[in-house]
């Protein structure tokens, strides 16, 4: 993983390694057998997943992304735990997807999404350990002339007892790099692993705490120039025209470009001289039809979708109609979710050498086999002579799932063949060019019968589609999208945790101009504030207790009822709350996890404090209790910025927010203390980077409808005077 | 053309006057531990210390930095030898990304030298770097943890 930063034009041109996280590759031909495959260093590969060095340090394969979630850490823990080396001579590195695919895509899915790091890869890296281990074990017994079975591995140390002979897996790894990869292995039981399931130590901190750790923007090449870059404020407008002579002899201006329609970049010798020089550019733009869509205009939409006849079905069970037909009590309710930016804390970048027979790019991407497809589509050139170099993420959260920003790089620095180019958006075009988390709104209805029981839930959700926008292919044949049922579906991963006699959620799409994305948490932000506050609503309205009330729906449910009652009696729900402070409660399951929260909120006047949030997960196997506890209170800190101010609207088309004076985040003072309860109940592997995210807000919410009586429907609070304390 | 001495080196850029410090160390100095999060004093990404006090170099322009001394994430721990704070931030674990890490440790240096023992309100007051991963509680905690070390 280490990126070596300083390089010279001949280590560039002879070979990736030096340059990225990449590894060169070389091959020794064996007269028989299979051919030894080297890493950079010249130490060879035990299967894909490992590569030894003489000196005993093990280096992990990762084709993950590391964004701050911390499964780096977490997929080397599942290797080494099968390869039973010594985790203090564990470091990593990233294959590049173009020797991925040379190599039939040895390293599988580099997408990293969705919480899905570790419990999609699992299996397939925790094999590639425990093969790396049986070869080393061959190798030693081979040695030694004695049977297989009777070797033993541990902490990096081969032992034949009954003769008394020990090697390391440095001494062996040469004699192992010639042997089969094993195609059959068995995995350890999870209830034996000593590495992975421990609360270990990251191992990507050393360099994050004395400035050496290389992000995207921090990446120098020799000759390398800067490129600032602006697209159509309006999504999907155009660029008119331009006046380049204007800031062409601007200090440091190399030369000014348009980039595809819709764009025009800035390149000099500093991002700064670059940046400088485009904002002082004039730049006429086509908005086109998006140029007429305001907030107003967009609520509209949304609202007429709320009543709308047609809408596709996610869930649906008993007569709905009947239900509301034939209700003694009916109670509604209609909520807002606002568009929301990621603003990652590093805005996108990326550098580029493009050449007539070569295009590279280094950059940080939460999937580097799309940004290798947009290097490809974007450079003209054949994969064969493409690749793309991952470098550590100033964060993703989604938006580095997106490939756009890499693609307009590529077309940046095709303009100037053979010199590098280094783009940069300004935090003002990350936020205009963001991939928002989807609008919506969300009409609730619940029915009970004259004894005060649940009988009809009918949740209408009115809004964006993410697939619609940004990946189509994905939509269902009937072109609904599967993803804005998160926490709401009959079953799977994102199963819906209640039992109600008629039930139906739907979705009237209603899509915009604005490229919508995955946000952290993607749909269940919003789902879970519509359905977990609603909850609370009909509880209110049958008299009964919040966390009463949802047990009785939760019968058929046990694991989401499992995390519920940890939160409950960790918060102390039976037991009174300090004077003047109050509690909510919430629940979903997403991204294949169970998870709940119980806050504890005080109101003064227009302010809300949080002393408290206690979030329990079930994830079937916890690889690192310590990261999911960071993730865990890490995710509360989005959600909750979101909650209070996070909101993007739109004005003739942009958006208007341009930077974090009005797209604030939250601060060290507002943070609640969390408590993380991490309860693994095995057999299955759920996500963690996302899925606590959805238990905040509403269980906030929660709380302050409790302390004052008050139900707040639309977001973010500051559109209602009311702030963190 | 300014000089600025950073780390106890001198660096004669090459920058108009207005260039802010951010980027004369990231692009004419060459040291990248120092970021870029908004260029407008909100996030404290681009902490740097100006005689020893915590500034956000984005906002802040070459001119009025020469002849100050100007301590970057880099020149923290000259020798190599880290201090408490970076000894805290290893032992607690604290950076997720680590994007906004080297201005979160600045400022926490500089507030350390000024109040020895922060209280939990002083940490709120003076430490106002935004962290979109949201690391505050193990910042938190390591600051005490720097503090009492
Ligand atoms: S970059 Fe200077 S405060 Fe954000
Ligand atoms: S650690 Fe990622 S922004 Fe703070």
């Amino acid at each position: 993983m280490n990126y070596v930063p300083k390089i010279n034009r001949r280590s560039f041109v002879a070979g990736t390694a030096a340059v990225g996280g990449g590894l060169a590759l070389g091959l020794d031909f064996l007269p028989s057998g299979p051919k030894v495959v080297r890493a950079a260093d010249g130490s060879p590969e035990i299967g894909v997943w490992v590569v030894i060095r003489p000196d005993d340090v093990v280096v992990v394969r990762v084709a993950r992304s590391e964004m701050g979630q911390g499964s780096l850490t977490g997929l080397a823990q599942l290797v080494a735990e099968e390869l039973e080396c010594d985790w203090s001579k564990v470091t990593t590195e990233y294959p590049t997807p173009g020797q991925s695919l040379a190599r039939k895509r040895a390293w599988g899915d580099f997408s990293t999404g969705g919480s899905r790091g570790i419990r999609e890869s699992h299996q397939y890296v925790r094999e590639g350990g425990a093969a790396a281990r049986m070869m080393l074990i061959q190798a030693a017994a081979d040695m030694w002339k004695v049977p297989a079975a009777e070797v033993t591995a541990a902490k990096s140390v081969l032992t034949h007892a009954k003769s008394s002979r020990k090697t390391t897996y440095g001494k062996v790894a040469e004699a192992a790099a010639k042997l089969e990869v094993p195609k059959n292995v068995a995995l350890k039981d999870p209830k034996d692993w000593k590495i992975a399931g421990k609360p270990l130590k990251r191992l990507d901190t050393a360099e994050k705490v004395n400035g050496k750790m290389i992000y995207g923007m921090d990446v120098k090449l020799p000759g390398m120039l800067n490129a600032a870059v602006k697209a159509s404020p309006v999504h999907g407008g155009k660029v008119k025209s331009f006046d380049a002579a204007k800031v062409a002899n601007m200090k440091g201006v190399v030369k000014v470009v348009q980039v595809a329609d819709n764009a025009v970049a800035v390149i000099a010798d500093t991002w700064w001289h670059a940046k400088s020089a485009l904002d002082d550019l004039k730049i006429e733009w086509d908005p086109g039809e998006g140029g007429k869509v305001s907030s107003a205009t967009i609520a509209d939409i949304l609202k007429e979708g709320l009543t709308a006849e047609k809408a596709f079905i996610g869930n649906q069970n008993g007569d709905i109609k009947a239900a509301i037909a034939g209700a003694a009590k009916k109670v509604e309710a209609v909520y807002a979710y606002p568009y929301q930016n990621h603003a990652c804390m590093e805005p996108m970048n990326a550098t580029v050498l493009w050449t007539p027979d070569k295009c590279e790019v280094w950059t940080g991407t939460q999937n580097g086999e799309a940004a290798f497809a947009a290097t490809i589509a974007a450079s003209g050139l054949p994969a064969n002579k493409c690749d793309v170099h991952k470098i550590m993420l100033g964060g993703g959260f989604g938006r580095r799932g997106r490939a756009d920003y890499v693609a307009q790089a590529v077309l940046i620095a095709k303009q100037m063949p053979g010199t590098p180019i280094k783009m940069i958006w300004s935090r003002e075009e990350d936020m205009a060019q963001g991939s928002f988390h989807p609008i919506t709104q969300c009409k609730m209805v619940g029915t009970f019968d004259d004894k005060n029981n649940l009988t009809g839930l009918h949740m209408r959700i009115s809004g964006q589609s993410i697939l619609a926008g940004i990946a189509p292919q994905r939509l269902n044949p009937d072109g609904s999208d599967g993803a804005t049922f998160q926490g709401l579906n009959p079953n799977g991963e994102t199963a819906f945790g209640y039992t109600v006699p008629n039930l139906l959620i739907d979705h009237a799409m209603r899509n915009t101009h604005v490229t919508p994305g995955f946000w952290r948490g993607v749909n269940v932000n919003h789902n879970a504030i519509y359905l977990e506050t609603f909850m609370d609503e009909l509880a209110a309205a049958a008299g009964q207790d919040p966390l009463e009330f949802r047990r009785k729906l939760m019968a058929n449910h046990p694991k989401h009822l499992g995390v519920l009652n940890a939160v409950a009696d960790r918060i102390g729900w039976k037991k009174p709350a300090p004077k003047g402070v109050y509690r909510g409660l919430s629940q979903m399951m997403a991204f294949g996890s169970y998870v709940a929260g119980a806050a504890e909120v005080s109101v003064t006047g227009n302010k809300i404090k949080i002393h408290r949030i206690v979030a329990a997960t079930d994830p079937g196997h916890a690889v690192n209790p310590a990261q999911i506890e960071r993730q865990v209170a890490g995710s509360f800190v989005y959600g909750l910025s979101a909650l209070f101010y996070g909101e993007c609207t739109v004005k003739n088309g942009a958006i208007e927010q341009t930077n974090f004076h009005d797209y604030n985040s939250l601060r060290i003072a507002e943070m609640p203390k969390v408590e993380a309860i991490v309860m693994p109940s095995g057999g299955f592997w759920g996500g963690v980077g996302e899925p606590t995210i959805l238990v905040a807000a509403p269980a906030v919410l929660n709380a302050y409808a409790a302390a004052t009586g008050k139900r707040v429907r639309s977001f973010p609070l500051k559109n209602h005077n009311l702030a963190m304390a | 053309m300014p000089r600025l001495n950073i780390n106890g080196k001198n660096y004669d850029v090459d920058a108009e006057p207005e260039i802010p410090l951010l980027w004369a160390i990231r692009e004419l100095v060459g040291l990248t531990g120092t970021k870029y999060g908004c260029g407008i004093a909100q996030c404290g990404a681009c902490t740097v210390h100006v005689n020893g006090v915590a500034t956000r170099s984005c906002s802040f322009p070459v001119s009025a930095a020469a002849g100050k001394n100007i301590t970057t994430i880099e020149g923290l721990a000259p020798n190599g030898t880290l201090t408490k704070v970076q000894k805290a931030w290893l032992e607690h674990d604290v950076p997720q990304c680590g994007f906004c890490q080297s201005g979160m440790i600045m400022a926490v240096s500089a507030l350390l030298k000024t109040k020895p023992k922060p209280t939990d309100a002083d940490i709120d007051a003076a430490i106002t770097n935004i962290c979109r991963c949201g690391t505050f509680q193990q910042v938190r905690a390591a600051i005490h943890a720097a503090a009492n070390a």
